[in-house]
């Protein structure tokens, strides 16, 4: 029974970023390369490179709504439908009101969906209450913790974190509920694959996947636990969709390449420090410290270009109320 | 309200509910601990309140039980803790029939020595079984011994057993309560097996106790020398290469074939509980394994032809969790049996909680839904053996719950690399080599028992360490009985690396009770299988007879019903193992019934 680490669910962030477009020409008036990148001549293309898009709002929870379905009709991955359900509706609920209360206007509730559908997904309790507080926070997080009107937390992984963390006695995270096969990875991996390669994300992916290994050897040396058994989590298909997808939420993460590729390698470093304290949900908390700290760096590198004379563009902010 | 206002105003009740749940659980806790110190200081009044306290008198009772952990192969010794970690086992057994009830309680050391405590009818108890050829079963190279289920496999009136191991297991025939005879030649057990459960019962109704074996490891490995290190489970929770079953009819004349294959029962699961029980009313026994590493089966009985493996129709087969007992009670005295099956729950890492089975069908149709959150019963640390009894008489059957896996170094845990193993790939996971050292570390050790009080409204209350349950061994095996033949059930303990427990149970006096002791005539002589319905003050009680329940443990034969205050019983109803139904008017309470079956 693993308590590995869990994972946010992929396309989770990939729906906030899109949440926060308006129509596909907001999508280009974006500076932040990545989403840019989808609203080019090329991804109004094919029918089915739109599908695929950013511009397509559905894709996300289309995709996660497959990896929930698959998991529970083949594995049973939910502790109940009941309690995902309660997740969900809480999620919307929350977007709802807030985004009235916070922008006047009823927000797109697909990010919300998604926010919902990770939470049932990702931690596991005997009651109800964890699902609908869990999810309410992932969604206040998003309104509450910004900084130039940027949020800095993916909300579920806030959410999953501050559950963890202040709930042990109530609440654990998804681990072993997928088994300990290839298949479902490859499930993943297919799934994961479509979306990554449409955000061209896979060098955030690689760099995490190669810093883990080589740090789990540097585990292996200090603590004298068979290399195999630290390097375990990432053969197990939960930490798939933590590499695929959460690690990857484009609105969470920093905008540069090499910036991606040092945040992905910090969050392993941390997630080393922290596993080798035996901290059971170390990939969660490591996301939740190096995630905002990046983010919160690039805001302020990029207001204090801001401040110099050479006009920079500045990035339209996704929520409501922005 | 401007944006700034509500923007704050919006941080406030985010930090309400991000705090304040937390901080009012936290605070909640501490109030339940001082007022359970506040309790246990007042004991005058714990049999008002409960209606029963247990007072541990296992020295007094003479008992000085050890358990000895099974020996295996030097390959394991990282993680031998967790290996070894089976073995301790209670049966109790009237194997003398004079009235009062014995135990036997297996050792798993190569070696060590297994006893036969005999009733010595006042109060203390006395170990025979070297007297009567019980003691010595763990002889080297013959397997750890895993547990034992008794009952009359020839019909003469007196109570053999079947002492299942990891290796070669035993049925020994009782000699008129005298001494025990090895049955080799014809007993078709396997050479080797690693037996996890095991049960007697009329699957076929012939009147002659079938045997039924539930195989843990696979068979081909012997853990004392192991021919490779790819011995472990192949997924955390979705193992299929444990044990293989095992069913044997009974011939008669200690004859047993092998029917297995013919009647359909091909789980490779890794088998921990079993229990035998009619659960769709046609008078067959059905199966219900509690499976570790994977999702319970429920094997129903087609007319004794046949077993149908239906856990996913009946809602028991989805979920894969880490069953570690199978035990059947008639919780809300509806006339329906509710399955109590075992899981592992730790703080901050995983929270399988445990299965309260219940019976939800409408019509014909078997469905069971898992209402232990609902009732309370969920929650109770790495779970082992667990029993239904009526501990205070009031009417309702309580819940009994040992639990604790292994108690290394206290304040150590092995849990950060237990899970970090265990969510790996099939192949690293199931090869023993490439698990973390133990270093002599806990994984969920030192934890406090259960004992879940009935309210019969559907609620328990957690009462362990309000009554008297203190112990913190790891425990395994839990069996209800009345030792001292007073109407009260004594619990009895078996702790795996740990001593034997007896928590002797004194019950408020204006509780009152009614026992019953059946004997099979066409049906076996053990009755095994009989159903008996208490109907009394508008409501009724089931129970059913059966051989093994709980985990490794077997309560006594005796059916034990609490009436709470009331001294009437309308009628009792007993459907004996062969169909027959039988009704008694009005009985005596307060008294233990002996029922033949009609011819």
């Amino acid at each position: 029974m693993s308590t590995p680490p869990s994972t946010e669910i992929p396309v989770t962030d990939v729906v906030v970023a899109s949440e926060d477009l308006k129509s596909p020409s907001d999508c280009c008036k974006s500076s932040q390369a990545d989403v840019g990148s989808y609203c080019t001549a090329e991804s109004r293309g094919s029918n089915w490179k739109r599908l695929l898009s950013f511009e397509n709002r559905y894709l996300a929870p289309i995709l996660i709504s497959s990896i929930l379905l698959t998991g529970q009709l083949t594995f049973g991955i939910l502790e109940s439908w009941t309690r995902t359900f309660l997740a969900i509706g809480a999620a919307i609920a929350c977007e709802i009101v807030l985004g009235r209360l916070m922008t006047g206007r009823l927000p797109h509730l697909a990010s919300a969906y998604i926010s919902g559908i990770s939470v049932g997904i990702l931690i596991r309790s005997p009651f109800f209450w964890p699902y609908a507080l869990c999810a309410t926070l992932s969604l206040m997080s998003k309104y509450v913790l910004r900084w130039h009107n940027r949020h800095l937390w993916n909300p579920s992984n806030f959410g999953v974190s501050a559950m963890l963390f202040l709930y042990p006695a109530a609440v654990a995270s998804l681990s072993i509920q997928w088994g300990n096969f290839l298949w479902p990875m490859l499930v993943v991996w297919c799934l994961g694959s479509i979306i990554i390669s449409r955000l061209k994300r896979f060098h955030i992916c690689l760099t995490y996947v190669l810093s883990f290994v080589a740090l789990s050897g540097v585990r292996s040396l200090i603590t004298g636990t068979p290399f195999l058994a630290s390097m375990s989590p990432l053969t197990g298909p939960m930490y798939q969709l933590f590499v695929f997808f959460m690690i990857t939420d484009p609105k969470t993460t920093v905008s540069s390449k090499r910036g991606q590729c040092l945040v992905a390698f910090l969050v392993a470093v941390v997630e080393m420090l922290l596993r080798l304290s035996q901290v059971i949900h170390a990939p969660y908390y490591a996301l939740f410290l190096v995630g905002p700290a990046a983010m919160a760096i690039e805001i302020a590198l990029q207001q204090r270009r801001n401040a110099s004379p050479e006009p920079v563009a500045v990035v339209p902010s996704p929520v409501a109320g922005d | 309200m401007t944006m700034r206002s509500s923007r704050a105003a919006l941080s406030v009740v985010f930090l309400g509910l991000l705090a304040g749940p937390a901080i009012y659980l936290r605070l909640s806790e501490a109030e339940s601990t001082r007022t359970r110190s506040i309790d246990t200081a007042g004991h005058k009044d714990l049999l008002d309140r409960y209606g029963f306290v247990l007072n541990d008198e296992t020295t007094a009772a003479g008992l000085d039980f050890l358990h000895q952990v099974p020996r295996i192969d030097q390959q394991l010794e990282h993680i031998e803790p967790q290996v070894a970690a089976m073995g301790a086992a209670v049966s109790v057994v009237d194997f003398d029939r004079d009235g009062w009830q014995d135990f036997y309680v297996t050792s798993s050391a190569p070696g060590s020595r297994n006893r036969l405590y005999q009733n010595q009818h006042d109060g203390t108890f006395v170990d025979v079984a070297a007297e009567v050829g019980l003691a010595d079963l763990n002889q080297p190279g013959s397997g750890a011994c895993m547990g034992s289920v008794w009952a009359d496999l020839d019909n003469d009136g007196f109570e053999d057993v079947l002492v299942y191991k990891w290796g070669r297991s035993q049925l020994l025939r009782n000699n008129g309560g005298k001494s025990f005879e090895a049955v080799n030649q014809t007993s078709g057990l396997p050479d080797w097996s690693n037996v996890g459960a095991a049960t007697l019962l009329d699957f076929d109704r012939d009147g002659l106790l079938d045997v039924f074996l539930a195989g843990y490891w696979p068979d081909e490995v012997k853990l004392e020398q192991l021919e490779h290190t790819r011995i472990m489970p192949e997924s955390f929770e979705y193992a299929k290469n444990g044990g293989r079953k095992l069913l044997l009819r009974n011939r008669g004349d200690w004859r047993f074939e092998d029917v297995t294959q013919q009647v359909g029962i091909n789980s490779t699961r890794w088998t921990l509980a079993v229990v035998a029980a009619d659960f769709n009313g046609d008078a067959f026994p059905d199966l219900f394994l509690a499976n570790d590493y994977g999702v319970s089966e429920l094997f129903l009985n087609e007319g004794g032809a046949a077993f149908r493996e239906v856990g996913k129709d009946a809602g028991i087969g989805y979920a894969p969790k880490s069953g570690m007992n199978a035990a059947v009670g008639d919780v809300l005295n509806q006339g329906r049996l509710a399955i109590y099956e075992t899981n592992i729950s730790e703080e901050g890492v995983l929270i399988q909680g445990n299965n309260l089975w219940f019976p939800s069908g409408k019509d014909d149709s078997l469905k069971f839904e898992n209402l232990a959150s609902v009732m309370g019963v969920e929650i109770g640390g790495w779970s082992f053996g667990a029993q239904f009894g009526d501990l205070n008489n009031d009417g309702f059957v309580d819940l009994y719950l040992t639990n604790g896996y292994v108690s290394g170094d206290p304040g150590t845990s092995y849990w950060y690399d237990f899970s970090e193993i265990t969510g790996g790939h099939s192949k690293i996971i199931s090869d023993a080599k490439n698990w973390p050292p133990m270093k002599g570390r806990s994984l969920s050790g030192h934890q406090q028992k259960h004992l879940w009080l009935n309210d019969g409204a559907g609620r328990f209350q957690d009462v362990a360490s309000l009554v008297g349950v203190d112990d913190r061994y790891d425990g395994r095996a839990v069996a209800l009985a009345d030792l001292d033949n007073n109407g009260t059930l004594d619990v009895l303990v078996a702790n795996q690396r740990g001593p034997l427990l007896l928590y002797r149970n004194r019950v408020a006096t204006n509780r009152h009770w009614i026992d019953f002791e059946l004997e099979g005539s066409n049906s076996n002589r053990s009755a095994i299988g009989a159903q008996v319905r208490v109907w009394w003050n508008g409501q009724q009680q089931l129970q059913e007879l059966a051989a093994a329940t709980g985990y490794a443990a077997q309560n006594q034969r005796r059916l034990h019903f609490g009436l709470g205050d009331q001294t009437e019983v309308d009628r009792v109803t007993i459907r004996w193992p062969s169909g027959t139904e039988q009704t008694i008017e009005h009985p005596t309470v307060d008294t233990v019934h002996k029922l033949e079956e009609p011819q």
